[in-house]
């Protein structure tokens, strides 16, 4: 692996690669995930969905499933509090509890596909689901609105009567299926284009697409009879479990824990809730613990893919490559609820490139679809698509490299991101150097007919958010370290390591800890690549806290006043020289006898996010037979900040590039002209598989994140980013076939390949 | 309607005798009735591998298999790789090398890749990617788990001398 250090490491611990704490359990098998978890006298729990994407309710009779031997409780949206109109915090912003209550149980319309209906309780899963069932609903089945197009259309009903759209701000008057409409302008794009020597304009479609966690949803609850809940799940949030069963029983938060079991995936599908308010329900009409596990199915159809999108693209630049503006249509799938992800993505559109005009209008639309909810980067990758497409059009028509082309027009500290914050501390430009630079690009192109190289750039804010942590010193000065992080894929290692850099032990010496709702101070999601970042700015400030206190305890034991007592390099230290040298490790025995155990609090809300940028590198080869492309070799480079466990980071890069490849070349929801899905299986879905891939190199560029003390900046999601864009130029490249639809699957390529020959555009190299 | 027998099999080296309900998959029987809930559920359709196992020393998706044809079967789970304390070299080499993030997928790759190995000890990265098809990773694109089956094949070979 090339590494791209941008200064020295001065870390002890730091950028090492320790065994992950919790990885002993995760080879043998012994590691708690939410299924794994059982109860000798617990129910099992099952879901009558509607099999139909639209449709009003008429009636619901659960009489023969209740009458059936073994069924304990069922359960209907009546059981659930009737909410007023209340917004309430949300997974991306604000949302109305009485949609989220509609979501969770269908009361008068089921507005997708899966949309749950009613749950039974059983004391064993075959007979939870033959009672399910033996529930009997009347629907009458409505039109089914599943593509942003047509739900956008003058004629097309609105799917909730009353929902009209937000448009900047003010609310519209007519109910539409039009959410929200956001705005950025700047400067005068009109102008801008005026400007240009070339303009190119283009429109671009993604569909549906689903994060494709191995592991189902799953809950498990426990309502007692004093009313005070305990809820087992795999989830990336346990506080906003917590918070969004609060608000949907309408109960104080300490009523409800929320135990974090090991989790099997979740790239942002496992936040909201879905199986756990139904087990809560069932638990509490039953008495018993109620156990619930999706199948593959049912997590297709009714937890959260990412929005199916069409977006317009208009870019002008000067002959030596400039940018004179941008313009970005785009409208995105929200499902059946309100959501903001096309607000979101109208931030990332245009994110990578230094711009005087600009004008991006973003729509939020409703689909008889589940709800979408984040995936990776969410919004970012439907959104970045067409622009690095159209500059890869831009690079070939300019006769530029595409590299060059990037550099010349990417932002730096200071640039403004279209919607108005300005960029602190970034490393594109870095990144881009770094990629030009790398052994991939320098070599020559793969030889050989209908072969060529793509490169594409990628833009994710990375979050903050709020956190908690302790660190306890043991009384042989090791530490424990607690969090409410949930350690979705070896964040126990970085928590670790960090105390460890903070405390002058070794990362063995450091036990992380992740902790349920009861046991630790809130802490936001696992997800938005804020973990080691916010998180780890906790545990780093609940070290500082231990460090100040043992410095009294040093104080203490050498009898000086104690501003004579200096942390440095692992150890306290006497300012005159006067005394050896403590180290928490010479302290921990010592603490009884100086006043008691020492235990350190951390908590942040911290504001210095640094955002994260990357470079991908593809050659392919098309099959012009079978439409199959190949990916001959892959690197992805991009800007981590200060890498704290590096293994750990290129897994990231690597598991990220994965699935943008997959939505790159084959994943997507298939539905029929009902609304139905036709491919509910990894399979058919098309998840890629160890054939799929090659070895995916990775480049890291370290540009220390300054509003962190360790460097930090989130990593996780901008590797789904490049992806799309990478593959769909390097196919552009090697055949002169602009796709401009995701995904680029052989039945799709071949067509295009037949329909278009392959005479719509020279093919051009990238220049090396 | 339910009927219950006796299964009685091997598991990981030890007989057991297995209460299960016939409509039970081999999956279910290991988790819900043997109490080794290491084996993993992704899919339930033959697709993830999540649930893989060896059955009479071949790789099987233990959710398409019955419980009840697991009588006089050997099987082997993830439970069954460590030799006591002392890690399976796959183990050892998936945790050095970071092949796991979430580790769901982890105890079928365990099983599946140790299965190549007890056949093949020095398999090419394609013989390995070609051998793992059948397991599913979301987290870690492969790259890893392919250089930790390489580097413990070198192990098992280095052992053998
Ligand atoms: S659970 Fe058996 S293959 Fe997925
Ligand atoms: S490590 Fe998460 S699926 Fe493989």
């Amino acid at each position: 692996m090339e590494q791209h250090e941008a200064q020295k490491n001065e870390y002890n611990i730091i950028g090492t690669r320790p065994i992950r704490h919790d990885g002993e359990d995760k080879v043998t098998g012994r590691a708690q995930y939410g299924a794994d978890i059982s109860f000798p006298d617990q129910l099992y729990g099952k879901v009558l969905r509607s099999p139909h994407a639209h449709a009003r309710i008429l009636s619901i009779d659960t009489s023969k499933a209740l009458a059936m031997p073994g069924v304990r409780a069922v359960t209907t949206a009546e059981d659930l509090p009737r909410l007023k109109d209340r917004m309430v915090a949300g997974e991306a912003g604000a949302e109305n509890i009485r949609y989220v209550t509609e979501r969770v149980l269908a009361s008068d319309k089921a507005l997708f596909e899966g949309h749950p209906i009613a749950a039974v309780a059983a004391t064993d899963p075959w007979i939870a689901e033959e009672a399910v069932k033996a529930i009997e609903v009347k629907y009458e089945v409505l039109t089914a609105v599943t593509e942003v197009r047509d739900a956008m259309k003058d004629d097309t009903p609105p799917l909730h009567g009353e929902l009209t759209t937000e448009t900047l701000g003010e609310k519209s008057k007519k109910a539409t299926n039009i959410v929200r409409h956001t705005r950025h302008k700047r400067g005068d794009p009109d102008k801008g284009f005026a400007e240009a020597d070339l303009v190119i304009e283009r429109e671009f479609e993604t569909k549906t697409v689903h994060q494709g966690y191995i592991e189902p949803h799953n809950a498990t609850a426990l309502y007692r009879s004093d009313g005070q809940i305990t809820l087992w799940t795999s989830t990336q949030a346990p506080f906003w479990v917590r918070r969004d069963l609060a608000e949907l029983f309408d109960i104080p938060l300490s009523r409800i824990k929320v135990v974090p079991m090991e989790i099997g995936g979740g790239f942002g599908g496992k936040i909201a809730v879905y199986l756990e308010p139904l087990a809560i329900l069932l638990s509490k009409k039953s008495g018993r613990p109620v156990k619930m596990i999706m199948t593959r199915e049912e997590v297709f159809y009714a937890s959260g893919p990412a929005s199916g999108t069409v977006t317009r693209i208009k870019i002008g630049v000067k002959k030596d490559g400039t940018i004179t503006a941008a313009t970005a249509w785009m409208a995105y799938e929200a499902g059946a609820f309100p959501s903001n992800w096309a607000m979101v993505g109208s931030m990332c559109v245009l994110a990578c490139y230094r711009l005087e005009n600009l004008q991006i209008d973003a729509y939020d639309v409703l689909t008889n679809t589940s709800k979408v909810m984040a995936y990776r980067a969410p919004s970012s990758p439907q959104a970045m698509f067409g622009v690095e497409s159209i500059i890869d059009e831009i690079a070939i028509k300019l006769d530029m490299d595409p590299l060059e082309l990037r550099l010349k027009n990417a932002v730096q500290e200071g640039d403004r991101r279209a919607d108005g914050p300005k960029f602190h501390r970034i490393g594109l430009k870095e990144t881009i150097r770094a990629a030009m630079e790398s052994e991939h690009y320098k070599s020559p192109l793969p030889s050989g007919a209908n072969r060529s190289r793509g490169v594409a750039s990628g833009f994710w804010f990375n979050a903050g958010m709020q956190s908690s942590a302790t660190v306890g010193i043991n009384m042989d000065g090791t530490a424990n370290v607690t969090t409410g992080s949930v350690d979705i894929g070896g964040s126990r290692a970085s928590m670790a390591i960090m105390a460890a850099e903070a405390l002058g032990l070794t990362a063995e010496q450091v036990r992380p800890i992740v902790a349920d709702t009861d046991s630790i101070g809130y802490t936001d999601v696992t997800g938005g690549s804020r973990t080691t970042f916010a998180t780890g700015y906790a545990v780093y400030e609940a070290c500082q806290d231990v460090i100040r206190q043992l410095k009294t305890r040093v104080a203490k034991l050498w009898d000086v006043q104690e501003d004579k007592v200096e942390w440095g390099d692992g150890a306290f230290h006497h300012v005159d020289n006067g005394k050896s040298p403590m180290s928490v490790g010479d302290l921990g025995p010592k603490l009884e006898a100086t006043g008691g155990p020492v235990m350190g609090h951390g908590t942040v809300n911290p504001k210095g996010v640094g955002a994260g940028f990357g470079i991908h590198i593809a050659d392919i080869e098309v099959d012009p037979d079978t439409g199959k492309v190949t990916i001959l070799r892959y690197t992805a480079v991009q800007d981590v900040g200060q890498a704290i466990h590096p293994a750990y980071v290129e897994g990231q890069m690597q598991g990220g590039a994965t699935q943008g490849i997959g939505w790159a070349l084959n994943e997507e929801y298939i539905r029929d002209a009902e609304g139905r899905m036709l491919n509910p299986g990894f399979l058919d879905y098309r998840v890629p598989t160890a054939l799929d891939v090659p070895d995916i190199e990775t480049i890291l560029v370290e540009v220390p994140n300054p509003g962190h003390p360790y460097g930090v900046r989130g990593v996780g999601e901008t590797p789904i980013v490049p992806p799309m864009g990478t593959i769909h130029n390097a196919i552009a490249r090697a055949i002169g076939l602009r796709m401009r639809s995701l995904p680029m699957s052989p039945p799709k390529v071949l067509h295009e390949i037949l329909q278009r020959g392959q005479t719509v555009e020279a093919a051009a190299p990238v220049t090396s | 309607m339910s009927t219950n027998r006796m299964v009685s099999t091997t598991i990981n080296g030890e007989d057991m005798a297995l209460i299960i309900d016939d409509r039970m998959t081999l999956l279910d029987a290991l988790r819900d009735r043997a109490g080794l809930t290491g084996t993993k559920e992704g899919c339930l359709s033959g697709d993830c591998g999540a649930c893989s196992v060896i059955m009479n020393d071949r790789v099987v998706d233990s959710c398409l298999v019955m419980a009840a044809e697991a009588e006089g079967a050997a099987i082997v789970t993830v439970e069954g790789l460590a030799d006591g304390t002392e890690l399976h070299p796959l183990q050892r080499r998936f945790l050095e090398q970071a092949a796991l993030q979430c580790g769901i997928c982890t105890p079928g790759f365990l099983v599946t890749a140790k299965s190549l190995l007890d056949r093949n000890n020095n398999p090419s990265a394609a013989e390995i990617r070609l051998w793992l098809a059948g397991n599913l990773c979301r987290c870690t694109g492969y790259d890893k788990i392919i250089r930790a089956v390489e580097g413990a094949s070198a192990d098992l070979r280095a052992a053998k001398g």
